[in-house]
């Protein structure tokens, strides 16, 4: 109980700073920032009315005050961009972001799961090495990389899949690829060395004693052991996950959240990009918290902070 | 910024690994860094356009050949690298001293001070990866100086929690306990007793924050959020030849492959680095 108010504590401070942050975005902003949306051909009229429904014409306690006030009540303003209420735009695209992260997700996993594995149970072979130097690879072609040339090869090339948007199934596949790959690379590094740790246990020496096979060894008695640390890194991976997901959506026309941020970004439609970035920062608070909790369910050590 | 655990020691022992892991990446790196410091008295113009050679093949001659603007790919390469190497120089100077400064003096004050500063570390957490430097610099608009802002902004953290860390564990061993003993007075013992033994896991984390902010830097680039135009970004020169990559593949291909070259071997460096000043993988 105990563990689950304070990890919940925590989570509304770290969510209390994150929307500090976000609304202090907008003030970041060179100059005046709504002669920066405007434009400088905008009629004075029309600067007031931004300026008085941004709130920047009120000091800036009272501004936080009604932007906190607003995100309670899920009012995230006006897109200038399409005149529209920024709540229904991230509610259009949320589920296309949604859609690659789970796709990424699934092949992270399993391109992960029989990597990492192998890599452990012949540590030190060429398989090892060979494993080991794909995902050091893996780690260094940053996705606005990989994307171009899984492109290149796999649409332009060999004209598999579309180059870029979302029609269908086969769209999904490259910017899946794309992202889970990245994470698929630090997952099976994680995997092979947390594997490796519960091979010296002393249970899995008991196990090998009594005669099981080297399959039951690693499937029933490892891998079990070995998957909690890694669900843990799955939830922080998957902020990462999230901000790939913008470079991803960028090289792939994917429309998601990510491209709406750079769209926004590009128009200078701010109130956008804040919504935006909260919207993914929030996200992965609650991922991690909801991580942190069920870690607590399953090792009673962490609830009772035995294990530091 | 994660570093990247170490491809293992069987493949370093014989000559060929030391080859591949230790004096080619060092060749790599020091090539990087030559070209960035004497860059500007290079004899290269890469915003030169030459209209005749748009879209030119890679080729005896032809070198790397050129982009959509006719401009040579080689020579923008060589810009490219000045760019990632001042950016990389400068935020690692600036989020290391920054974030082992915070992390360094909020463990060893403690109190309210401490928790505070947890709390703030932890709100940056809260964005997770490039998200943040993403928002910064699009809201700052472009420029290198922006840029190192951006991922300065974020890269502080990861230096605050691990300087915090070690001097939480350093703190009560005796040569600090003695140094106290002695009256010596928070600077003396911060500066002689902590941040030399701080030094090993700091550099690590140093060497492999160059590789992310290498790839940070090209990403933001890469969205139009990093340097302007015509200046060079390995990340632009991407972006650039990603609408041509059924005609002129090798606009995508040649900054890519310096890009990979530098970041491998900043990886490979890092795991060497670590190895040799003994630090465990704190992950």
């Amino acid at each position: 109980m105990y563990f689950l108010v304070s990890r919940l504590a925590s989570a509304a401070v770290v969510i209390f700073g994150v929307l500090v942050l976000v609304f202090m975005l907008i003030h970041l902003v060179p100059g005046d920032p709504v002669e920066v949306m405007l434009g400088e051909s905008a009629r004075p009229a029309d600067r007031e009315a931004l300026r008085a429904s941004l709130g920047l014409d009120r000091p800036l306690w009272s501004q936080f005050g009604q932007y906190l006030g607003n995100v309670l009540r899920f009012d995230l303003g006006i897109s200038l961009h399409s005149q529209r209420p920024i709540a229904d735009i991230l509610l259009e695209r949320i589920p296309a972001t949604v859609e690659l992260a789970l796709a990424a997700l699934l092949v992270a996993v399993l391109i992960a799961f029989p990597l990492g594995v192998m890599a452990a149970v012949r540590k030190d072979s060429g398989w090892d090495h060979g494993a080991m130097a794909v995902s050091l690879l893996g780690v260094s072609l940053p996705n606005f990389l990989m994307g171009p040339l899984l492109i290149l090869l796999f649409a332009v090339w060999l004209g598999w899949f579309p180059v870029s948007g979302r029609e269908g199934l086969g769209s999904l596949v490259l910017p899946a690829i794309t992202l889970g790959s990245a994470m698929a690379a630090i997952l099976s590094r994680m995997l092979r060395a947390t594997l490796l740790e519960v091979l010296g246990e002393d249970y899995i020496r008991t196990a090998r004693a009594k005669g099981l096979g080297p399959r039951v060894v690693i499937w029933r008695h490892a891998l079990r052991n070995a998957l909690l640390p890694v669900i843990t890194l799955l939830g922080l991976q998957l902020g990462a996950l999230l901000a790939g997901a913008v470079i991803t959506e960028a090289v792939f026309s994917w429309p998601g959240i990510g491209l709406l941020i750079i769209e926004a970004i590009q128009g200078r439609d701010y109130p956008v990009v804040q919504a935006c970035v909260l919207l993914i920062s929030l996200s992965y608070v609650l991922v991690n918290t909801l991580t942190d909790l069920a870690y607590g369910w399953f090792d009673p050590r962490v609830r009772t902070g035995q294990a530091s | 910024m994660s570093g990247v655990a170490g491809i293992d020691a069987g493949i370093r022992r014989n000559g060929l690994g030391r080859v591949f892991g230790l004096w080619l990446p060092l060749a790599v790196v020091a090539g990087w860094a030559l070209v960035a410091l004497i860059g500007p008295l290079l004899p290269i113009a890469p915003d030169h356009i030459e209209l005749s050679r748009i879209l030119a093949p890679p080729g005896p001659g032809g070198l790397l050949g050129a982009d959509d603007l006719g401009r040579s790919l080689a020579e923008r390469v060589l810009a490219g690298a000045q760019t990632s190497f001042v950016v990389a120089l400068w935020v690692v100077l600036v989020s290391a001293l920054l974030g082992t400064a915070v992390g360094t003096f909020s463990a060893y004050l403690g109190g309210r001070w401490d928790l505070v500063v947890v709390r703030i570390i932890d709100v940056f957490l809260a964005f997770p990866g490039i998200l943040l430097a993403i928002a910064l610099a699009g809201i700052l608009g472009p420029g290198i100086e922006n840029v190192v802002i951006a991922l300065s902004v974020v890269g502080w953290v990861g230096y605050a929690r691990l300087a915090r860390a070690q001097v939480l564990s350093l703190k009560h061993r005796e040569h600090v306990q003695a140094a106290v003993a002695l009256g010596a007075g928070t600077g003396r013992i911060v500066f002689r007793h902590l941040l030399p033994l701080l030094m090993a896991p700091l550099i690590v984390e140093a060497s492999f924050g160059i590789a992310g902010i290498v790839i940070a830097e090209a990403g933001l680039s890469f969205l139009g959020l990093g340097v302007q135009p015509p200046e060079a970004s390995w990340g632009s020169m991407i972006r650039d030849g990603a609408r041509y990559l059924l005609v002129a593949p090798h606009m995508v291909l040649v900054p890519g492959v310096a890009l990979m070259l530098v970041v491998l071997s900043v990886n490979l460096l890092g795991d060497r680095l670590r190895d040799r000043l003994d630090v465990r993988n704190r992950k």
